[in-house]
This record gives structure tokens, sequence and C-alpha cells, in this order.
């Protein structure tokens, strides 16, 4: 049978060229018609151990990565090798090959370089591709690069031969080659590139799987949600950036001191993420549209500048990029569990808005939205989002980022202004009124006439002076709640929500997610009502304010539902009931905490069990049945 | 290109005649400090050396730590941000990058500024932003009630040292040289007149200028007398040492920071030197606009670029 898609796995060591050449290979096959997604996977290190990426192609769009691979390119690792760590490093080398490789579906390809992967090595790889209907061609990759260029090119040979058993044009590869290198290497590269092309379609092929193929309406690009939250950023105006490096997050901050420079911005790398977040509030302070971000541990250290943030109504976004923890964690894996860290760190009544995109097209909406919200409320707006999305890239219609920048500085005023804002008595500008009506008090910008105030994270008059007058507080501490209510209403309003449904309206169960989960969740659903079951999902994406009425409504119209997220702790099902204040019974939860993403079939499989009971077929996820069940 | 904009920001740049208080809050809080607190002598040194400056208090962004020290801009009428305990530092930084026409200056006390904020301070120190920062040391930690700080002197006993404290204090002034300040000056609030020049000379300093300035604590540090008799180590005969060389500079300020827990009180003009600014540098190798960044937002002809430009790359 002729599978309808393709998922090919590009396996080896960190350094061995995985990302770049995956890249390329996912933005051929966009280029060629196909959807795209990738799915990465790679260790904490800077050189060795084991790394792999996914591009899963189909013609109809791809939201998630799949349930495992059905072509296997395996590099071996070639940076693993040292003899005299046999207990950490002995099967390092041809871990590319064995790795996970019980997921390589019934009939799959493995392509393997033979010139690094001895296979005897390989536990009854022979028995096995027999029983599974496993097509191997062991290939010198190696020599073949090392002939025609330089060893390193291997990753080329590999490609030409995935093309030459796939019957795939070389074209879009060339092309991409020539936009990224030049002189020699570029020379050398295409001609591996051909070798080994020819080599391969010379050889007796047996396999059943071809490329799919497709069309594409409109333009595509090839997009990660970082960039989206980066692109996302630059279309507001942001030009500030501040920050430390930390994985996930680094993409974020990388992909914008590189674009800042060239549109005027100022991007800065400091000491440590409590200087990071303060650098992007004197910024914001002063007048520009500023950001920073970091991932768990690094965002620990922004707790107290996010509260100051809150209590001086200046705006500001920042990013979250969530990895596994406690602590160091899996600094390289994904995971979901720093939600409630994100909605509660921070001491006292505080408050921000926090917004979990889906996809990387979400991702750009919702980083736009979360500066026009800190911006028009004066308060900290935080975009929540993991190693997964971070990563992914997937294609987008071009025209989803043809919009109007939006460098609007929100409740701000213009010097001409001020003398007709409120004032006190005295004659000082009063930054921070009783009862504006929906809680914002408008700002002026250090360096304007007549605006001059104290920003303070003491509690403070309407002029910004300290005081613990308890009929000032209690003023002061409704209104600046009362933004939350007005925030509310201002995204319900909205044309494009924040939530993402999928299926039949009617269906009788649900699945809720949050974040970066969306996809496979949709997938799965697509599956399920295949399958008979009468299955609709709700992806949340704006965290807080609580989006009641969506998730209300949703729960309302089924009679059960399924609550997937990335964490042991349940911490969203545990929001929508404290939120909600009831559906107890209704809610169970479907948890995977292992350091992998989801694949849709997990997700299948969890269903069915919600739905029939017994057990999951396996320890990767894990199921919370509903109260009382 | 977007044409001139009109100028959004009125208060900055005007060189006017400026009265002393101007930068006295037209409600004037009630000063939490005590009477006695060397506290007094820096807000008057401020305003003393603004106003002589010419600086608007408008066009000044003062911002302060958590303490007794960071009450200044409650008391000091501009455009204020009182941040919390250590990080006055990366926001005023900031602030100033934004907007590099702004008279930016920091301040907070010795726990703020070389304690919790330590950080902060060796690498603000390092890239030398173009702004002032003076750090309130009494030795001691007064709003929390007398505990030791980083500079209190070794033995000092505390609530929370019973038995004296067994630390060495901190070298304020060798810690900002070595971290990259290029204008390093210690005064004390009972020297009025020393104080005000050397704010003066701070303010116009083109880099990051560090003042140590001891502000007797009256209530908890009362061992630590008045800081007087005073020297003024460039008026004195005994030290002759060279601001711009930094060897003698740095020996100097080793006795002086010795010379203070022996009872010498050794003030005045450390190091001076003229390394580019922050803003100079990340200017050259093109990491920063011309045109401050806050100006843009305020200018409705500038085309902001988009991210449709650059998908290119993604194609």
């Amino acid at each position: 049978m002729t599978e309808q898609e393709l998922v090919w796995r590009i396996a080896g060591g960190s350094g061995d060229g995985i990302d770049s050449t995956s890249q390329n290979f996912a933005k051929a096959l966009m280029r060629s018609g196909l959807s795209v997604f990738t799915h990465r996977h790679y260790p904490s290190r800077i050189r060795g151990g084991h790394t792999y990426v996914e591009v899963r192609a189909k013609s109809e769009p791809v939201k998630s990565r799949g349930d495992g691979y059905n072509f296997l390119l395996a590099l071996g690792d070639s940076f693993a090798r040292n003899p005299q760590e046999e207990a950490y490093y002995g099967e390092e080398e041809i871990k590319p090959l064995t790795e996970n490789l019980d997921d390589l579906r019934e009939g799959g390809i493995i392509v393997y370089d033979e010139g690094l992967i001895e296979d005897e090595d390989v536990e009854d790889l022979q028995e096995r591709a027999d029983e599974e209907g496993w097509h191997v061609y062991p290939l010198d990759l190696r020599g073949m690069a090392r002939e025609h260029g330089r060893e390193v090119m291997r990753n080329t040979a590999g490609v030409g031969a995935t093309c030459a058993l796939l019957d795939i044009e070389l074209d879009p590869f060339i092309d991409l080659m020539s936009e990224g290198m030049g002189g020699e290497i570029l020379e050398q590269n295409i001609d591996i590139l051909r070798k080994a092309r020819d080599q391969v379609a010379e050889m007796e092929q047996d396999h059943d799987l071809q490329i799919p193929e497709g069309s594409h309406d409109e333009d595509q690009v090839l997009v990660s949600g970082s960039t989206g939250i980066a692109y996302g950023a630059l279309d507001e105006g942001c030009r500030f950036i501040a920050g430390y490096p930390m994985t996930p997050w680094t993409d974020v901050f990388t992909i914008m001191s590189q674009n800042l420079p060239e549109v005027g911005g100022i991007s800065e790398q400091v000491e440590d993420e409590i200087a990071a977040a303060a650098l992007a509030l004197g910024a914001s302070h002063a007048g520009a549209k500023a950001m920073s971000g970091s991932s768990g541990g690094g965002f620990a250290l922004m707790s107290e500048p996010l509260g100051l943030a809150e209590m001086t109504e200046t705006p500001v976004v920042l990013v979250e990029a969530m990895r596994a923890g406690p602590s160091t964690g899996m600094p390289t894996k994904p995971e979901q569990a720093d939600l409630e860290h994100v909605l509660y760190t921070s001491q006292g009544d505080s408050h921000r808005v926090v917004f979990a995109p889906g996809n990387a097209a979400e991702a750009y909406d919702q980083a736009r939205k979360a500066f026009q919200i800190a911006y028009d409320y004066q308060i900290p707006a935080i975009v929540l989002y993991d190693q997964k999305l971070s990563g992914e890239l997937r294609n987008v219609d071009e025209s989803h980022f043809d919009r109007e920048p939006n460098p609007s500085l929100g409740a701000t005023l213009t010097e001409e202004d001020i003398p007709d804002a409120p004032h006190h008595a005295s004659g000082k500008f009063q930054r921070f009124l009783h009862d504006p009506e929906n809680g914002v008090s408008p700002r002026t910008i250090p360096g304007q006439k007549g605006g001059r105030f104290l920003a303070t994270g003491n509690e403070h008059t309407p002029e910004g002076h300290i005081s613990e007058d308890p009929h000032n507080r209690v003023m002061q501490v409704n209104r600046r709640e009362r933004k939350l209510g007005a925030i509310r209403e201002d995204l319900d309003g909205r044309e494009r929500t924040n939530q993402t449904y999928h299926g039949p309206e009617d269906a009788d169960y649900g699945i809720v997610t949050f974040g970066s989960q969306q996809g496979t969740v949709e997938e799965a659903v697509d599956r399920l009502n295949e399958a008979g079951h009468s299955v609709k999902s709700l992806g949340v994406s704006d965290l807080m304010p609580y989006p009641e009425g969506d998730v209300e409504a949703f729960l309302e119209s089924v009679d059960e539902c399924l609550v997937v997220e990335m964490n042991s702790s349940a911490q969203f099902r545990g929001l929508t009931q404290k939120e909600l204040g009831r559906f107890g019974e209704k809610l169970s939860s479907l948890l995977k905490y292992n350091g992998n993403p989801f694949e849709p079939g997990e997700i299948v499989e969890g269903f069915e069990t919600s739905i029939n009971g017994g057990e999951l077929p396996g320890e990767e996820t894990t199921y919370l049945p509903a109260a009382g069940d | 290109m977007s044409s001139q904009p009109t100028d959004p920001f009125g208060a900055i740049g005007q060189n006017r005649e400026i009265e002393q208080d101007e930068y006295t809050p037209g409600i004037e809080p009630q000063a939490t400090w005590c009477p006695g607190c060397g506290d007094f002598g820096v807000l008057k040194a401020l305003k003393g050396a603004m106003a002589e400056l010419g600086r608007d208090p408008e066009e000044i962004l003062l911002a302060t730590g958590i303490g007794c020290s960071g009450k200044l801009n409650s008391y000091f009428s501009s455009y204020g941000f009182h941040t919390i305990h250590g990080r006055s530092l990366p926001v005023a930084r900031a602030a100033k990058l934004a907007n590099p026409d702004l008279e930016v200056v920091a301040a907070g006390g010795d726990g703020d500024g070389y304690g919790i904020g330590g950080n902060h301070f060796m690498h603000t120190a390092r890239e030398n932003h173009d702004m002032t920062y003076i750090v309130f040391n009494n030795e001691i930690f007064g709003l929390t009630k007398g505990q030791t700080s980083p500079t209190s002197p070794k033995g000092h006993k505390s609530k929370t040292q019973p038995h004296g404290s067994a630390k060495d204090p901190i070298r304020p002034l060798s810690l900002a040289l070595t971290s990259g300040a290029s204008y390093v000056a210690r005064t004390a609030a009972v020297n009025p007149n020393q104080a005000k020049e050397i704010i003066t000379e701070a303010v116009e300093h083109d880099g990051f200028a560090h003042i140590d300035f001891l502000t007797q604590c009256p209530t908890w540090n009362k061992d630590a007398k008045q800081y007087v008799p005073y020297t003024d180590i460039q008026d004195s005969d005994e030290y002759d040492f060279d601001v711009t060389d930094r060897r003698e500079a740095s020996e100097a300020m080793y006795e002086a920071e010795n010379a203070l827990y022996e009872g010498e009180v050794l003030t005045g003009r450390f190091f001076k030197d003229d390394r580019p600014s922050y803003g100079q540098e990340k200017r050259a190798v093109g990491e920063m606009p011309e045109q401050p960044l806050a100006e843009r937002y305020f200018d409705d002809d500038h085309e902001w670029e988009r991210s449709y430009d650059l998908l290119d790359r993604h194609k």
C-alpha cells in the first residue's frame, strides 16, 4: 500500500548538520507544493549526542508530528568516539539507527551510513527488517562525501540517496544550496548530491513508499513558533529587547537581535534575567516598545521585575519558552509545566495577561496581541510557549504576515495632551487616577514638559506619591483589577478569537488543550471521527484573563471532556476548574511528561481509554479520570 | 525616509535658568529620613548640581533602589522610577539607551548597590553608560533597623551578626575601577560644597560616573560618627596622584578604603578616564540608532518596517 505521507527522519549527532539539512529538506518539499511540519529532538550538548529531526510532508495541511516515521536516514554520530567511556558512549555511534527503531512504520525505508555504522553492531537488524517489511539500504555516505568533497558533506549524500529512493527532483535542493553557499563548497555539495542520487538510482529498489504530490493555492513561507513571536513583536513596533541566553528562549532572542539593528532597534544581552526584565521596563518607561523573555529558571528571576511592571503599570511583553523542569530539568525537551509558575509568580495580588499560541501563525498573532494589550492597558503581557513550538517549522501562507505595523504606545499622552489631562490642585500631573473608565490612566514619557511623575513599586496616590492610606489603597487595587475585566471584554469582542475549535459542532465528546498541543489534538480529533467517534476539540490560547465564556460553552455542549497537556500535575485542568468552579466530574486528563510531545495516536488511544475504560497501552502517557470516576 | 519629527520632548535640552526649588515637589511629602540623616545632604547637593547645570526637572530621570536612599526621588521632583531592591541600574541604563537625551541618574544604598545589586553595578560600570550613580554609603542597613551591610567594618556587631561580622567590607571604589567605571569619586554629606561639585562633574562626565557618597546614619550606625574630619585628597599635599592614571588611582582608592575604617575620611576624585561611553560604542558598531529611539514613536511620518519584507529567507 502506498502511504499518503512521508515522515522523513534524519538522525545523527549534534554537529552533523541535522538541523540545516532538515530545514532545507522541508523547504524543498514546501516549494514543490507539499505541506510540511518538522519535529526536532536534540540533546543539551554542543557536539555529539543523538539528534534527529522529522520532516512530515503531505498534500493536505500538516499540523503535527506523525506517529513514528516511515523513512530513516541514519547518518551515525560522527562525534561519538570516546572508547574510554564505554558506559556512556558505547552505543552512541549507532544510536541514530537503533534509537526508536520500533517507531519505524511497517514497510518503511532505512538508509544508513555504512561508513560509520557497522550493521553487525545492530542487533537482529535483518531479522527485524524482514518481520516489519522494512527496506534497508546500507550506503557508504561517508565514502561518497570523501570522494567528491569533504566528509562533513555526507548529509548531502544522504539527501541525494533520499531523492533517488523517493523519486524527488534535485532542482529545489540545488536552488536552496546555491542560496546558502558558494564557491568550491557549493560545487562539491552539488556534485555529491548528484553522484549519490545516481548511484542509488541504479540500485535495486523494492519499496512502495513514494513522495506525495501537492500544490499550494498561495505562496508559502516556512516559519517556526519563535519566528512567529519575533515577527509579531517587530510588526508591533518593538525595537528593544534585553535578554540572557537560555534554551529554548534563545531562538526568539537571536531572531530579534539579528533583525533589530537593521531597523534601528536595540538588543541588549545582559548579566542576568533580573537585569533583562528590568531593562525592558526601563526602555518602556522611557517611551520604547520593549520586550524580554526567558525559559523556566530565567523567568523565575524575572518574578520581581514582573511585579514592578504590574505595580508601576509599565507596559512590557515577556515571553516564556517552557522546557522540562523542575530546576534545570531537561533543557532541550518540551513540557507545559510552567503554566502555574507564569500565571501566579510574583508577590501580592498581582495580575498579568498570558497568551499561549497553538502554532506558528498564532504565535505571530498573539505576540502582536500581547503588545497591544500591554500598551493599551499598561500591564505585563506574557507569551507562553514551549520548546516544541519554539523550533518546529511549518508552512504558513505568506499573506498571513501581510499586515500593517502598529507602533502605537497605547495609553500614552503626547506633550500637547498633558495640559488637558487631570492634575492635582498643586499642579501635579495625575498618573494614577482612581477611577478612569477601563481602569487605565494614561502615562507620560520622561522628557515631556509638564508630565513628571514618580513610578514606584510602593502603593501610591494618583500623583505617584508613596502612600499607605487605606482608602487610596482600596481604590488603586480595585482599579488595577478592573483592567482585567476590560481586557477580557476587549479580547472577546475581537474578530479573531484566541480559541480554536475543531471537529463537528454537535459532537458528544470534547478534548481541550492549551498552547502547542493544539495541532496534534486536532489531528487526533479527525482520526477519531473517521473511526466513528463523535468528538470536537477546543485549543485555548488566552489563559489570563481566563476565557470563561468560551470554555464554559464548550464544556456545557459535551458529555465528557479529555484535557490534554504536557505535564504531570494537570495544571490546565486545575486552572479550568478553578476559574469555572465546576465541571470536575466532566474533565479527565491525558498527560505526557517524558520529554517528547504527544503523537496524534497517543491522544486517540487516550481518548478511547477515557471512553471505554481500561489501561493505556504504554507508560509514555498517563490517564487521570474525572472526579468521581 | 521620514521627515524630521517635531520635538516630542519639550523639556529636553532647554538649558534655561533653573531655581533649585523647581526640584521640590509641589505637595511635599513628609520626609521619612531621621533628623541628622546624611541623605538630606545628597538631596541638597543633587538639587544644587542640577540647577547649576541648568537641567530641566523634566529632562531628568532619577531611578532609585529600595531603602531610605530609595526615597530620594520622593523628595526630588523630576521624572522618577523607584524600582526594586538593587535594580535601579538596569532600569536606568535602558532608559538611557531608549532616549540618550535624558539626564539619567541612579541612586541607592550600599546594600542595594554593592550587595543585592552588585552584579548590575559591575556590569553597568563595565559598559560605561553615560549616567551618574550615587551610592548612599552609611555602612549599615538602616530602613530594616541596623543589620550589617556590605560596607560595615569587620567585627561590626548587629542583631544579625551578634558576635561581630567576620567579613572584610567590600571596596566600592576599587570595585568600580576594576569593573570599568570611567569616573569614580567619594564624597560625604558633611561636605556639601564638595558633594555638589562632584555631582556636577559626574553628571557632566560622558560615561559611567560612580559616587560613593558617605551618608551618616544617626540612628543605626552611631559608631560611624559623622564622617568628620574629612580630607579632600585633591587639596592635601599628602596625597599626590594622577586621577587619570589607573595604577595610581587604584593605590589611592585602596588607601582611602582602609583609612575609612581607621577613622580617616578621604574624599575627592579618584579616577577619571575619557573612554567612549556605551552609547558611542554601540552606535559605532551599528547596533544603536543615531536618533533617540523614543522619539520615533511620536513621529507620525516614520515608516515602520514590516516582517513581511523579511520573508524571502523563509521561502
